[in-house]
């Protein structure tokens, strides 16, 4: 214990060493530094410029306005580089005491009595999920506003450093009411509070314009499985009951009631839905799965031999006879500390056999929902039409979904062609992010080919979680956020408040599951409403 | 006078329309050129009329010019606010602009038309009911006269919670009409009077100095409201047929648009419709299924003087048969949307019964309301069959609906096109963009309904008083109150039909609500100037005795008997012993009226009290929910931006945001959020364009004051971040 103590501490000595203004000027924060500090705290009653704002409800005893924006929460430290010793989950805002108090238990208390952290004083304590159960022992380092990165109060959760672990005690600290930052989003703040300088300001933007593309590009990862089919269904479902009841609150009189059995049945599939995706799509599993590759090729290409050189296996069978393997084989290996799930596939060919032909499509289907895609060929032939054929069948494929799965050409039987033609290449770099060249009988290339995964998804250098993980976290925010509303509308409903209360909570698990936040969802009920019901004088 | 003036204005129309594709400098040889060649086109060939004559403008332009030298003999008429028009937008800003002491004159085109309704006879609604109680919590006067002067009321959504329950009265039309001139004319410091206007007068500093009117006579004013409703360029039509007119039976407001354009502003031309009027005698009612109004009659105003009960009328509902549809499937080609000579589409939830039966084939039969126009007139308004038909085939269409087989048609069912401004011309106090003292208010704004009318009007009256006094003006936020959603999205949206304001509007309308928009407005009010003391002094009381109430609630326990007993039976809930009133209000289905039964209740409260006790006690785990969202988004949304922002500069935002702020020019971050094609991506990057500018502008001040004096580098270096503080503790 007590060397998790000091190792906590001395990680948080590295990350004030980071930040070397901590130490360079103590009167950084001083509120007399020319830098005003309070650029969130405008009040809305406020005069600004010429124009009086006014809010306010005399009746509901102001609480106080919450100062800033929301309270964030991200891994900070790298994932999937292997296994590190320690790992850091940070939270930002106006509510990371609040959030953390949630997560966190100290060991000096017991957990009655709301957590007071004392501002950079380190405490030892358990992670522990909403429902009380222990997930991590961590050390957590409170740093209050002003004196944090972003000069938000700021909590940092060092947990064990694997995976599993940083991901469950983030998933904790959403279920207990942040919301997953943007990438960047820490920096950000940091920024737009006043702090960082100027020059610092153009890497900002950089990033937020990457994000953008980064948003997109998630987006589009979106569409592939049953995830994304799942939140736009949700999606669609809440829309619907939304103009249901809508409708009825802006044209009463000209609507039938509303059938609020069917309405309550709906609310509950969709709950169970998102329960169930919530359980599959739970992250210790989605961390087992990890990455999958599917190896395609025409048939006799070894892409069975390949399979069973990378995992060091017998698990395909291989044959001399083209089309031996008809189901899609899988095998496990890791990659760096990424569990990668390797996906043999029957060789890709017209056929008249059934049971090869039903092989072929599960190839396909293989590879449109792999993260890479590997496309073997065999250098004792050559580049040849088959494989003209099938590449373009590939690239339609993508098309199809507008999603591009990095491919990687693999240039099997090396040992029976070593010189190979130049042009080959000239041709496929646009379609091949990388081209390896394996001899699956002896091994050789695996190496290269395990690097050239890692690069084309990117995770070879990306420190806070590859764009794929982002994506999964994202969709796993998305969906707990929607399962808290529907578990509230599913309450209000128990305690029979009336149907404009419904629309509350349809309304948030519509913006929950948005996958842009930002869209005005106001206009797309009203145009559903007019579209849908006959109403107006 | 009104007859003399119609053929004339015709005529005008005529000369423009003949005119200015043709010669357009001869047509304004005065002062400046007024019409820009491009811009005129459009506009004339809409106007095509008749060929008369073009001399009655040439002698306008002529008269015009001859006032501008300032030549001596007239008195010079000085005010503080011209309000023009008269509708339910100019009435509130003439009465709210002359009430906090601004010398006002309303410029109507006809005197005996103040306040008119011309379309449905009723106030209120879903959503617009909210916007009435907003109104006269600020002081405004359409709650008040529509509780003067109902005919019929009910409360809508009554079981539906308490954020969407709308009160709707039916209005005796002419009553209204009169009730509110009585107010107008009788309020100090308000002048009425006849005249067209045909042109803004603007300074040097692009600043509004009055108004021209058709016969040559200046007005001047800082500050000119235009509430132009349906007039500006307007013209009705009936089947193909069609003739200039801001309403059936009064002419339209010529020159104005003209002027506008001449001034920068963009134009564009909406539609609208009302249905026919039939003859209440002629009607068999006997069949047909009664509306009755409520019992226990709701208030618009919270003011009690106004709370004086009369005598209710019943409204009837009938259905279209399959005669109705025949004819009008037989018939379509003669229709305007369907014939095709129409272009402007209308309004989605006022669709024509032609859209409606064509749009909704399955539909076999759609309801159709029969409202009374009034206790002394026989008109009935029949409110969802508006029509473009030609009044030929409209009188057999009524006539296949059950109750009026016999029905005379007093008025046909005819549809209105009118100019109307792109409300992202104004900042949210409704004051132009580009001439400062001119507001825009009402249908010039592209609503619909004389609610948010009456609700812009109101802030149009008040900043256009305060504007010609230096005071800064008012912006309601959209999260304050219905008002501030309405104005919001007008400035902000693109909109591309008549906006009408409803419940699903407004993001958080859970704390939108009527029964408290006293205590979320009738502050500013005071503050203002519109609440005089007597509502002051009613609005606080009325609050005292609320919280005191909520604090008994919670004090007063109660074991068993007989109110546990039916608390138990009412909500299917065990009631626990030594239980408090509050917790048994939470109850569902537990009203106050419970605890009046039980002798538990408080006499002193009236009904509307209680109401509110009730949904703060019942709600208070929703209310509070929501509040802190907001307040979680308001600092954010609430934060200021420069006006003179160069949104092209900042490359990293997208072409389109870049295109869309400049042009709609938001004052807030929120505000900027909500312009179509702004993404958060976007956002962000102006927040971080935001703080660059302001550290080099800060860094730039540092340079400079150094440079100035070094010994007093560090007092002036503290004094930014001290103002921020003074900001910051308001």
């Amino acid at each position: 214990m007590a060397l998790r103590a000091l190792l906590g501490l001395h990680i948080h000595h590295l990350l004030l060493r980071r930040n070397p203004k901590f130490q360079k000027f103590p009167n950084y924060f001083n509120p007399t530094s020319l830098i005003p500090r309070s650029r969130t705290l405008i009040s809305r009653f406020s005069s600004t410029g010429k124009n009086l704002i006014l809010t306010k409800d005399e009746r509901v005893g102001t609480s106080g306005t919450v100062e800033g924006l929301g309270t964030i929460a991200a891994i900070v430290t790298s994932l999937g580089g292997g296994p590190a010793a320690v790992g850091i989950v940070r939270l930002s805002g106006p509510m990371a005491v609040d959030v953390a108090s949630r997560v966190f238990q100290p060991a000096k208390r017991n957990g009655e009595v709301p957590w007071r952290p004392r501002s950079h004083f380190v405490e030892y304590g358990l992670a522990l999920d909403l429902e009380g159960n222990v997930i991590d022992e961590v050390l957590a380092v409170p740093m209050l506003a002003p004196r944090s990165y972003t000069r938000e109060d700021v909590v940092e959760l060092q947990c064990h450093g694997s995976d599993v672990c940083l991901r469950r005690v983030l998933r904790a600290c959403l279920e207990a009411g942040a919301r997953l930052a943007e990438p960047g989003e820490f920096t950000l703040r940091a920024f737009l509070n006043g702090r960082l300088d100027l020059s610092q300001a153009e890497n900002i933007e950089r990033l937020i314009s990457a994000k953008s593309v980064a948003a997109a590009d998630s987006a589009l990862a979106g569409m592939q499985g049953g995830f994304s089919a799942l939140v736009k269904g949700l999606r669609k479902q809440c829309i619907e009951l939304l103009v249901e009841i809508e409708a009825r609150l802006d044209f009463e009189d000209e609507l039938p009631a509303l059938d609020s059995s069917m309405l309550i049945d709906k609310i509950n599939l969709m709950w169970h839905d998102v329960q169930q995706a919530l359980d599959t799509a739970d992250y210790d599993k989605l961390l087992q799965s990890g990455l999958q590759i599917a190896i395609v090729g025409r048939p006799n290409v070894g892409k069975s031999s390949l399979l069973n050189a990378w995992s060091k296996s017998d698990r395909a069978i291989v044959t001399e006879i083209a089309g031996t393997t008809r189901d899609v084989v899988e095998a496990h290996v890791t990659v760096q500390g990424i569990p990668v799930t390797l996906l043999d596939t029957a060789g890709i060919r017209e056929t008249d056999d059934l049971v090869e032909k039903i092989g072929v499509q599960r190839s396909e289907a293989a590879a449109m929902s792999a993260d890479v895609i590997i496309m073997a060929i065999s250098a004792s032939d050559g580049w040849t039409e088959d494989d003209k054929k099938l590449m373009e069948h590939l690239q339609m494929n993508q098309m199809s979904t507008s999603f591009a799965t990095p491919m990687i050409l693999v240039i099997n039987k090396i040992d029976c062609a070593p010189s190979i033609t130049e042009e080959l290449f000239e041709i496929n770099t646009r379609i091949f992010k990388k081209h390896v060249c394996t001899c699956a009988v002896t091994g050789q290339g695996i190496v290269e080919l395990e690097k050239a995964v890692l690069e084309v998804r990117g995770l070879d250098s990306i420190p806070a979680g590859g764009r794929r993980w982002t994506v999964n976290q994202r969709q796993c925010e998305q969906l707990l956020r929607t399962r808290e509303a529907l578990s509230r509308l599913k309450s209000s409903i128990c305690e029979e408040l009336p149907s404009d209360f419904w629309t509350i909570d349809l309304r948030e698990a519509v913006l929950a599951l948005d996958e842009i936040s930002g869209v005005d969802i106001s206009e797309e009920v009203l145009s559903n409403i007019f579209s849908k019901f006959c109403i107006g004088k | 006078m009104r007859l003399r003036l119609r053929p004339m204005a015709a005529a005008a129309a005529a000369a423009a329309a003949v005119a200015s594709p043709i010669i357009p400098s001869f047509l304004h040889p005065s002062r400046r050129l007024r019409l820009r060649l491009s811009l005129s086109i459009p506009r004339s060939t809409q106007r095509c009329f008749s060929s008369r004559s073009c001399v009655p403008r040439r002698r306008l332009t002529t008269v015009a010019a001859s006032t501008a030298k300032g030549d001596i003999g007239g008195v010079e008429e000085r005010f503080d606010v011209i309000v023009v028009g008269g509708g339910h937008a100019g009435c509130e800003a003439a009465l709210a602009s002359a009430r906090l002491g601004a010398r006002t004159l309303l410029l109507t085109l006809n005197i005996d038309r103040i306040a008119w309704q011309p379309c449905n006879p009723a106030v209120g609604g879903p959503a617009k009911s909210q916007l009435v109680h907003e109104v006269d919590a600020l002081g405004g006067e359409i709650g008040k006269i529509a509780d003067r002067c109902y005919l019929q009321k009910r409360v809508l959504n009554l079981s539906k919670g308490p954020a969407v329950r709308a009160l709707r009265a039916q209005t005796d039309k002419r009553e209204y009409a009169m009730e509110m001139k009585k107010v107008v004319e009788s309020t100090p410091n308000l002048f009425v009077r006849e005249a067209m206007v045909t042109e803004i007068l603007v300074g040097n500093n692009d600043n509004v100095e009055g108004v021209h009117s058709f016969f040559g006579v200046d007005f001047y004013a800082p500050s000119v409201v235009l509430t132009t409703g349906t007039f500006m360029s307007g013209k009705i039509w009936v089947g193909r047929a069609s003739m200039p007119a801001g309403r059936a039976g009064e002419s339209a407001s010529q020159g104005l648009t003209e002027n506008l354009q001449y001034l920068g502003f963009e134009t564009d031309r909406l539609k609208t419709g009302t249905p026919a009027r039939v003859d209440r005698r002629t009607v068999d009612f006997s069949g047909l299924e009664p509306q009755h109004g409520d019992e226990q009659v709701s208030w618009f105003s919270f003011d009690p003087d106004f709370h004086i009960e009369r005598e209710q009328m019943c409204c009837y509902l009938t259905r279209t048969t399959k005669d109705t549809h025949k004819l009008i499937k037989d018939n379509l080609h003669e229709t305007p949307t369907y014939g095709g000579w129409v272009e402007a589409k209308g309004p989605r939830y006022c669709p024509s019964i032609e859209d409606k039966i064509v749009r909704f084939q399955d539909k076999e039969s759609h309801q159709i309301f029969l409202e009374p126009e009034g206790r002394n007139v026989p008109e009935l308004y029949v409110q969802g069959f508006s029509t473009g038909l030609p009044e030929r085939l409209q009188l057999a269409l009524l006539r296949t609906l059950p109750g009026l087989e016999n029905c005379l048609m007093l008025r046909p069912a005819y549809a209105v096109e009118y100019d109307y401004l792109p409300a992202h011309q104004c900042s949210r106090s409704l004051m132009t963009k580009k001439i400062e003292g001119l507001f825009f208010s009402g249908q010039i704004n592209g609503t619909t309904g004389y609610e948010e009318a009456a609700a812009q009007g109101l802030v149009a009256g008040v900043n256009a008083a305060r504007h010609s006094c230096g005071k800064p003006l008012i912006v309601l936020e959209r999260e304050s109150s219905y008002i501030g959603t309405l104005i919001d999205d007008l400035v902000t949206k693109d909109l591309r039909e008549p906006y009408r304001m409803l419940t699903s509007r407004s993001e958080h309308r859970l704390l939108l609500r009527s029964d408290n928009a006293d205590s979320r407005l009738t502050p500013l009010g005071r503050e203002v100037g519109l609440i005089d003391d007597r509502r002051w002094d009613l609005y606080q009381s009325k609050q005292a005795r609320i919280i005191a109430e909520k604090q008994r609630l919670k004090s007063v326990r109660v074991s068993g008997g007989d109110l546990a007993a039916e608390v138990t039976l009412l909500s299917g809930q065990p009631v626990k012993d030594s239980v408090s009133l509050e917790s048994i209000l939470k109850k569902p289905h537990v009203q106050y009226n419970v605890l009046d039964k039980h002798g538990y209740g408080n006499n002193l409260l009236t009904r509307m009290e209680k109401e509110c006790v009730e949904i703060d006690i019942k709600y208070e785990g929703f209310i509070l929910r929501q509040q802190s969202q907001l307040q979680q988004i308001v600092n954010q949304q609430h934060r200021p931006l420069p006006e003179d922002l160069d949104y092209y500069s900042m490359t990293t935002l997208s072409l389109e945001a870049r295109e869309k702020l400049s042009k709609v020019r938001p004052q807030t971050i929120g505000q900027a959020s909500r312009v179509g094609g702004v993404s958060p991506a976007d956002i962000t990057a102006l927040l971080i364009c935001l703080e660059t500018n302001r550290r080099k502008a800060s860094e730039r001040k540092r340079l400079e004051l150094q440079r100035s004096s070094i010994a007093d580098v560090n007092d002036l270096n503290s004094s930014p971040v001290l103002t921020s503080h003074a900001v910051n503790s308001n």
